[in-house]
């Protein structure tokens, strides 16, 4: 191992690289290549990865959503076509049946489904919004930030059914002036006055929520909009080690059962997963890292394998070289080792180049990528998966570098000098 | 110096065998130069080859300055030549992306010497061979005079007990041939043994002995007077 610290040996690997650049730098291409290529994939997918958990981030993982729509089949007397309106009632039989269910949050909104938006507005301005009616209990599901100073609803809110309102930023900024505190402020919902106690943060990414968005008391909203007890969906989320997919066919089953529903009618309710989702979209980056790992480590193993050919047709090349340094005193110990070592210095100064390459397109692509609506974010490679690259590389190096360097010692030196 | 006795070596060609030296008896003292002649597949490169332990006989003795070769792995051949011999080629076999200095050094580089030394010491190899100037010079901006004279002073550097030319002259024209001739008797005078493969009867004059081989024997073997060489160079 002292050869590696002599200055001399790196000396002579120097002066046998340096002799032949344009052949060097087309045998660095190939490794170059194959390490930018791993570099870049596995950095994408993890820039993917990291903007699919943020985009996630807001959400329970194991959470659904259930909506109740119109019969597909005639039950218990009922005719088919009937729809189905879920009741705040239900709440509670669907706790008390299935014990995985940690929060039920039952929802209504003006502004989808059908329904109008509501009309808000505020000394000459007004404006339609999206108006939700919700419970506390909602943001154990999804996550609201809310600015400081403000609030989202509590359970005082439901109970004494408050007019309160939390306002979405896009809301604030039409409605109020700029250095304005919108807390304690107040603002007309379909010509009822509400005061605004928080502004919440919008998250992109999550479901068809929008950054205008005002949520007020489920209760004060069934008084507002005359609902009784109508829920439009519930959000629901299952505690952690709970299967979301067995608990979404309960739910229903539950609620087929509650509204006189034929056990089998598909239709009657819909719902949709976000664990299964979740999962899917978890698989499929985890599918892309996998993926960029192969084609990387194939790409570098077939720039290594170029090394070696090239290295073996240099050797060919210098057959009489490598005579006359063992008719001086050469091992063939020195000999082995100074082509291995050319194997190796190769192999990682390209890979450097790819790595830096590779880093500076990272960099490029997050820079281009800030501001677009997709979730994508910090597309980075973690530092051990490079340093392992590297070593890989120094030990692929040093194996393919042995064919060319046996070649170069089973050269005679007497038959590497013979005159032509 | 050499004491050789009996020395047999045959090639495989196919099935058939190549007797390439029959039998070669010779002693050469401290301070000779002796030239080898003989006519192309008369065995003189094969026994320079033996002699630089690049090759082994397949039976008989060789001793060099009192050790006697034999059984030499690869290692043990690199080191002995790199202690014992010098080398200098008929086509100079310099290393063509090193400099001449570089060049020099080049063995001494193996004798695991320090680049500031090996350096000095290639110098003033170069300065005696009269090409210090040319030390940064790659071999193929020097003529091929200087290039065997570079390879000389590769050759000398190590100071080997043992100098072995092989057809030293052989790509040079005649006047190149007398500067190369007059520096190798220079360093002979200098009290070196030098061994000259050739096949010119002139420069095989400008030696103190010639060994006549032919077919594998010695035919003749005499001592001759000293042509010198740099009667004949201006």
């Amino acid at each position: 191992m002292k050869f590696l610290f002599d200055r001399n040996t790196w000396q002579e690997i120097y002066g046998s690289i340096r002799k032949n650049k344009v052949r060097t730098i087309i045998t660095v291409i190939g490794v170059t290549w194959g390490i930018f290529i791993y570099i870049a994939l596995s950095g994408a997918a993890k820039g993917m990865d990291n903007g699919f958990e943020e985009a996630f981030e807001t959400v329970a993982i194991n959470s659904m959503f259930a909506w109740a729509q119109n019969t597909s089949m005639p039950y218990a007397g009922f005719k088919t076509g009937r729809p189905i309106q879920l009741k705040l009632g239900d709440v509670q039989v669907l706790k008390n049946r299935i014990p995985e269910i940690e929060t039920i949050a039952p929802r209504n909104v003006r502004g989808f489904f059908g329904t109008p938006q509501a009309n808000i507005s505020r000394g000459g301005t007004t404006g339609n919004y999206t108006v939700y009616g919700d419970f506390p209990d909602f943001t154990k599901i999804s996550t609201k930030k809310i600015y400081d100073n403000g609030r989202f609803l509590n359970d005082e809110d439901i109970e004494q059914a408050r007019k309160v309102c939390v306002i979405g930023e896009r809301t604030q900024k039409e409605l109020f002036d700029k250095d304005e505190d919108p807390i304690g402020g107040y603002i007309r919902i379909d010509k009822v006055y509400f005061q605004v106690v928080g502004v919440h943060k919008f998250v992109p990414g999550g479901g068809f929520e929008g950054d205008g968005d005002i949520f007020i008391p489920f209760t004060t909203y069934r008084k507002l909009y005359n609902t009784g007890d109508d829920v439009m969906w519930f959000s629901i989320a299952a505690y952690n080690d709970a299967d979301v997919i067995q608990v979404e066919k309960d739910v229903k089953a539950v609620l087929k059962n509650i509204h006189k529903v034929h056990p089998e009618d598909e239709r009657a309710f819909g719902s949709f997963n976000l664990g299964e989702i979740f999962n899917k979209i978890i698989g499929f980056s985890k599918g892309i890292t996998f993926l960029s790992l192969i084609v990387g480590i194939a790409t570098i193993l077939a720039g290594v394998i170029g090394i070696g050919n090239i290295l073996l047709i240099s050797v060919k090349e210098r057959t009489k070289e490598l005579g006359v340094r063992r008719a001086l005193g050469a091992t063939p110990r020195e000999v082995r080792n100074q082509i291995i070592m050319e194997s190796v210095v190769l192999t990682l100064l390209s890979g450097v180049i790819g790595i830096i390459l590779g880093a500076l397109v990272l960099a490029g692509i997050n820079n281009a990528t800030q501001d677009i609506d997709f979730p994508y974010n910090n597309p980075t490679v973690p530092i051990p998966l490079v340093l392992a690259a590297l070593a890989i590389m120094v030990i692929l190096g040093t194996l393919i570098g042995l064919i060319p360097a046996q070649r170069a010692v089973s050269i005679k030196p007497i038959d590497a000098l013979r005159e032509e | 110096m050499i004491e050789i006795k009996d020395l047999h070596k045959s090639y495989k060609m196919g099935s058939n065998s190549l007797h390439v030296l029959k039998g070669i008896n010779f002693k050469a003292e401290d301070g000779e130069l002796v030239a080898i002649m003989g006519s192309s597949g008369s065995g003189k490169s094969t026994l320079l080859n033996i002699l630089g332990m690049l090759d082994e006989a397949d039976s008989g003795e060789y001793v060099l300055d009192g050790i006697p070769i034999k059984n030499l792995n690869e290692t043990k051949a690199a080191k002995y030549r790199n202690k014992f011999l010098g080398f200098v080629f008929q086509s100079f076999n310099l290393i063509n992306y090193k400099n001449a200095m570089e060049n020099v050094s080049l063995p001494l580089y193996y004798q695991g010497m320090g680049r500031k030394e090996r350096n000095e010491k290639a110098l003033k190899y170069l300065e005696q061979v009269g090409l210090k100037p040319w030390a940064t010079h790659l071999p193929n901006e020097l003529s091929g005079g200087q290039k065997q004279r570079v390879a000389i002073a590769r050759a000398m550097a190590a100071e080997p007990k043992l100098l072995l030319a092989d057809e030293p002259t052989g790509a040079l024209d005649s006047t190149t041939s007398y500067e190369v001739m007059d520096l190798i008797q220079k360093i002979n005078d200098a009290g070196n043994t030098i061994l000259v493969v050739t096949h010119e009867e002139d420069i095989a004059h400008m030696c103190k002995r010639i060994i006549h081989l032919k077919d594998g024997v010695i035919v003749e073997d005499k001592k001759v007077k000293q042509v010198r060489a740099a009667d004949y160079v201006q």
